[in-house]
């Protein structure tokens, strides 16, 4: 049921986008920008945290930090069902796991853009659920 | 058929109004009107139950069924947007339905967009090959069809005239088609993508083994007889086993034990001969000694980047075969990667995901002997210094009788290098080690830093005799040993592996001049190529035996002289713990009292 998925690397900058509207890019990406602050913050607050949740107003935002400040960014439409907790959480595990796959690759610079066909396929079925 | 066509054509002028008149060639417009009648035929069901009956039935309906025909379309692997742009500008939306002249037009198009031409009418004016539609998810047939539009419509002409029966059984049965053309290429790959013509592989193929001369015959003539017996069957599993056990008989007798192990895996090209698998595992050897643990990510990295693929394609090709995703790469992980790699390297397209054949439990299921046996060879032929003592215990429990009786000759240089070995040990462990190694020394290989050339030369020899390719033999081996030297040597064989399956007398040639030539330094490198060289023919191999035994003396020379060396330290260690003792026994009174 996400909309758009957002991996960002710890100097705050994508390393992967994609969005099922694809007309929503730009507002994504500036939501994204104004999120990153936001989470920031809470970084900063809390001593080590896994997962940082947070709502907007137009769709729901919803971030993940990972230990090495990666941050998982998604946007999800509300007009559906609300996602639950559980289900919001599951979908970040996934997308953790398969950016660690993406990670042990020895032909992965970290840094670079993602290119994994696996991460691709996996986010689109993220985000397919609600086509 | 002229009449037909030239009906289309005439009809496909009048229905697209204002487009050009539809030119189709013989092999154009019998593909098309197949086409035609099997999406007219297949008015209720799917293309799959279709096709027997259309086959049968005389291309009479008018129109074709939206269903199949945009299946059809689909299967031609357009993107969405190209297709309803083709499906517009064949008429069809103009009309409501796929008349003859819409889906000729429309499939006209479709060849056009495969060969990366824009879609507009003026396009199929010029001749085209023939539009490929994917009926299954094997990547011989995208390759194929791939293939086709990439060398323009001359060089495709005559090739799709023979191709044509294949192309009409693509109609009756939907995997043949990218059987034939798949099975081919495993065994001898073209050397490089822009010769990647079907006429040639079949003549490369035929030259290949002497066991399947006869598949250039079997896939376009033997199939046929084959395929019509079976006729609809109930879905392409069916008809895939059964197809592909007959036409094992008359082809791959290296592969049928497993073939009929595993009958539904119609992957030819992902599937590995044992050839290769013994080419994978000795260069996995190479890397990393012991066979059942990993090669890790770096390793690997270094190794596959030698293949000069593109970094994303290595990455892509990593992240297909690191099945567990751990970083590393077990024996099977290795043989799959390299394996597509060679495949890429030959210019197949990379599967969208592992395809069985590669999976690594098939592929320890299917080879577990052969590791074994290359294990024998390559535990010689490696060098671990800081790891010698774990590794000996390894290794005794794998030496056969024949190793024992290679190491009797060598016994003094293992002596020499063992020291050299166990010098980065601490001194007293020294004398230590001495005596446990030379008790064991009639069992035993220590890998040594410096490679004798004999134990490797005549175990080379022996393990060539099971290998039928002295080619792979002297390749791993040589990769093995110019390891720590020159990482390059490995890949000039995997390129150039399916060149010499092709044209062996040729190559064996060359091979002998290059390696003899490229292999100056590390002395123990070249020592293994002229022993199996003597095996198989000619005068070029005892140019290259004598070449290989100049270099053999030299590496005597230098074991010797560290043997020397290594004993004179020997003789001072030996005089210091004299000393040390009498300096003990000195003192002990002094302390008893």
């Amino acid at each position: 049921m996400a909309v758009c998925v957002a991996v960002i690397a710890k100097e705050n900058y994508p390393l992967y986008i994609r969005s099922v509207p694809t007309e929503n890019e730009l507002k994504f990406h500036y939501m994204v920008h104004t999120s990153l602050d936001v989470v920031d913050e809470k970084i900063s607050a809390m001593g080590k945290t896994l997962v940082d949740q947070r709502e907007l107003y137009l769709g729901l935002l919803y971030g993940y930090v990972t230990n090495s400040k990666v941050k998982f960014v998604m946007v999800v439409d509300s007009s559906n069902t609300a996602l639950r907790d559980n289900e919001i959480r599951s979908m970040f595990r996934k997308l953790h796991n398969s950016y660690t796959d993406v990670m042990c690759n020895p032909f992965y610079n970290p840094g670079d853009h993602i290119q994994s066909r696996a991460f691709d396929n996996m986010v689109t079925s993220m985000m397919m659920q609600v086509c | 058929m002229e009449a037909a066509g030239a009906g289309a054509g005439a009809g496909a002028g009048a229905g697209c109004g204002s487009g050009p008149p539809l030119l189709l060639s013989e092999g154009e417009q019998q593909c098309y009107s197949e086409l035609f009648a099997r999406c007219a035929g297949a008015a209720g069901g799917g293309p799959a139950a279709g096709p027997p009956e259309a086959a049968r039935a005389a291309p009479g309906a008018a129109t074709a069924a939206a269903g199949p025909v945009a299946d059809l379309f689909r299967a031609s692997q357009l993107p969405a947007e190209t297709l309803h742009q083709i499906t517009e500008l064949c008429g069809a939306k103009r009309v409501g339905y796929f008349g003859l002249t819409q889906f000729y037009v429309a499939l006209k198009l479709i060849a056009a967009a495969q060969s990366g031409l824009p879609v507009r009418t003026e396009s199929i004016k010029c001749e085209l090959p023939l539009p490929r539609f994917m009926l299954s998810k094997t990547d011989g047939e995208t390759r194929f069809g791939n293939s086709a539009e990439l060398h323009g419509t001359k060089v495709q002409i005559p090739y799709l005239i023979s191709e044509k029966n294949t192309f009409k059984r693509m109609e009756n049965e939907d995997k043949q088609e990218t059987q034939s053309p798949t099975m081919s290429p495993l065994a001898s790959p073209p050397s490089s993508p822009p010769h990647y013509q079907r006429v040639p592989l079949s003549h490369g193929y035929s030259k290949l083994q002497s066991s399947t001369e006869q598949m250039h015959a079997a896939p376009y003539e033997a199939r046929q007889p084959l395929v019509q017996p079976e006729g609809p069957s109930p879905g392409n599993q069916g008809a895939k086993p059964l197809w592909h056990q007959a036409s094992l008989t008359r082809s791959f007798s290296v592969e049928r034990e497993l073939q009929d192990s595993s009958s539904n895996y119609p992957d030819e090209p992902w599937r590995i001969t044992e050839e290769q698998r013994e080419y994978y595992v000795n260069q996995f050897r190479s890397l990393q000694p012991d066979p059942s643990s990993f090669i890790s990510g770096s390793v690997a990295k270094n190794f596959f980047t030698k293949s000069k693929l593109s970094i994303p394609e290595l990455s892509y090709i990593w992240e297909l075969s690191d099945a567990d995703c751990d970083g590393a790469l077990t024996l099977s992980e290795f043989c799959a990667a390299f394996h597509l790699i060679v495949a890429r390297k030959n210019g197949y397209p990379l599967p969208e995901g592992l395809p069985p054949t590669l999976q690594p439990e098939y592929l320890q299921a299917a080879f577990p002997k052969p590791k074994w046996d290359c294990a024998l060879f390559d535990s010689y032929s490696e060098s671990m210094p800081a790891n010698q003592q774990p590794h000996d215990l390894n290794r005794m429990e794998m030496l056969s009788i024949k190793d024992v009786a290679d190491f009797a000759v060598p016994t003094q240089d293992m002596t020499g290098d063992d020291k050299q070995a166990l010098r980065s040990t601490t001194d007293e462990v020294l004398p230590n080690d001495m005596s446990e190694d030379s008790a064991t020394k009639s069992g035993l290989l220590p890998p040594p830093p410096a490679l004798p050339p004999r134990p490797c030369a005549s175990q080379s020899e022996q393990a060539s005799e099971a290998e039928p390719h002295p080619q792979l033999n002297r390749a791993p081996s040589q990769a093995a040993e110019s390891s720590p030297t020159k990482k390059d040597v490995p890949y000039s064989q995997p390129p150039s592996k399916p060149i010499r399956r092709k044209l062996r007398p040729e190559n064996q040639a060359t091979e002998n001049q290059e390696p003899s030539s490229t292999i100056g330094g590390p002395a123990s490198a070249a020592a293994v190529k002229p022993h199996p060289a003597v095996q198989k023919q000619s005068s070029k191999q005892k140019k290259a035996i004598q070449t290989a035994i100049r270099k053999n003396k030299e590496a005597n020379a230098v074991l010797a002289r560290l043997n020397s060396e290594l004993q004179q330290q020997l003789k001072e260690v030996h005089q210091e713990r004299i000393a040390l003792e009498n300096q003990l026994e000195q003192l002990r009174p002094v302390t008893v009292l």
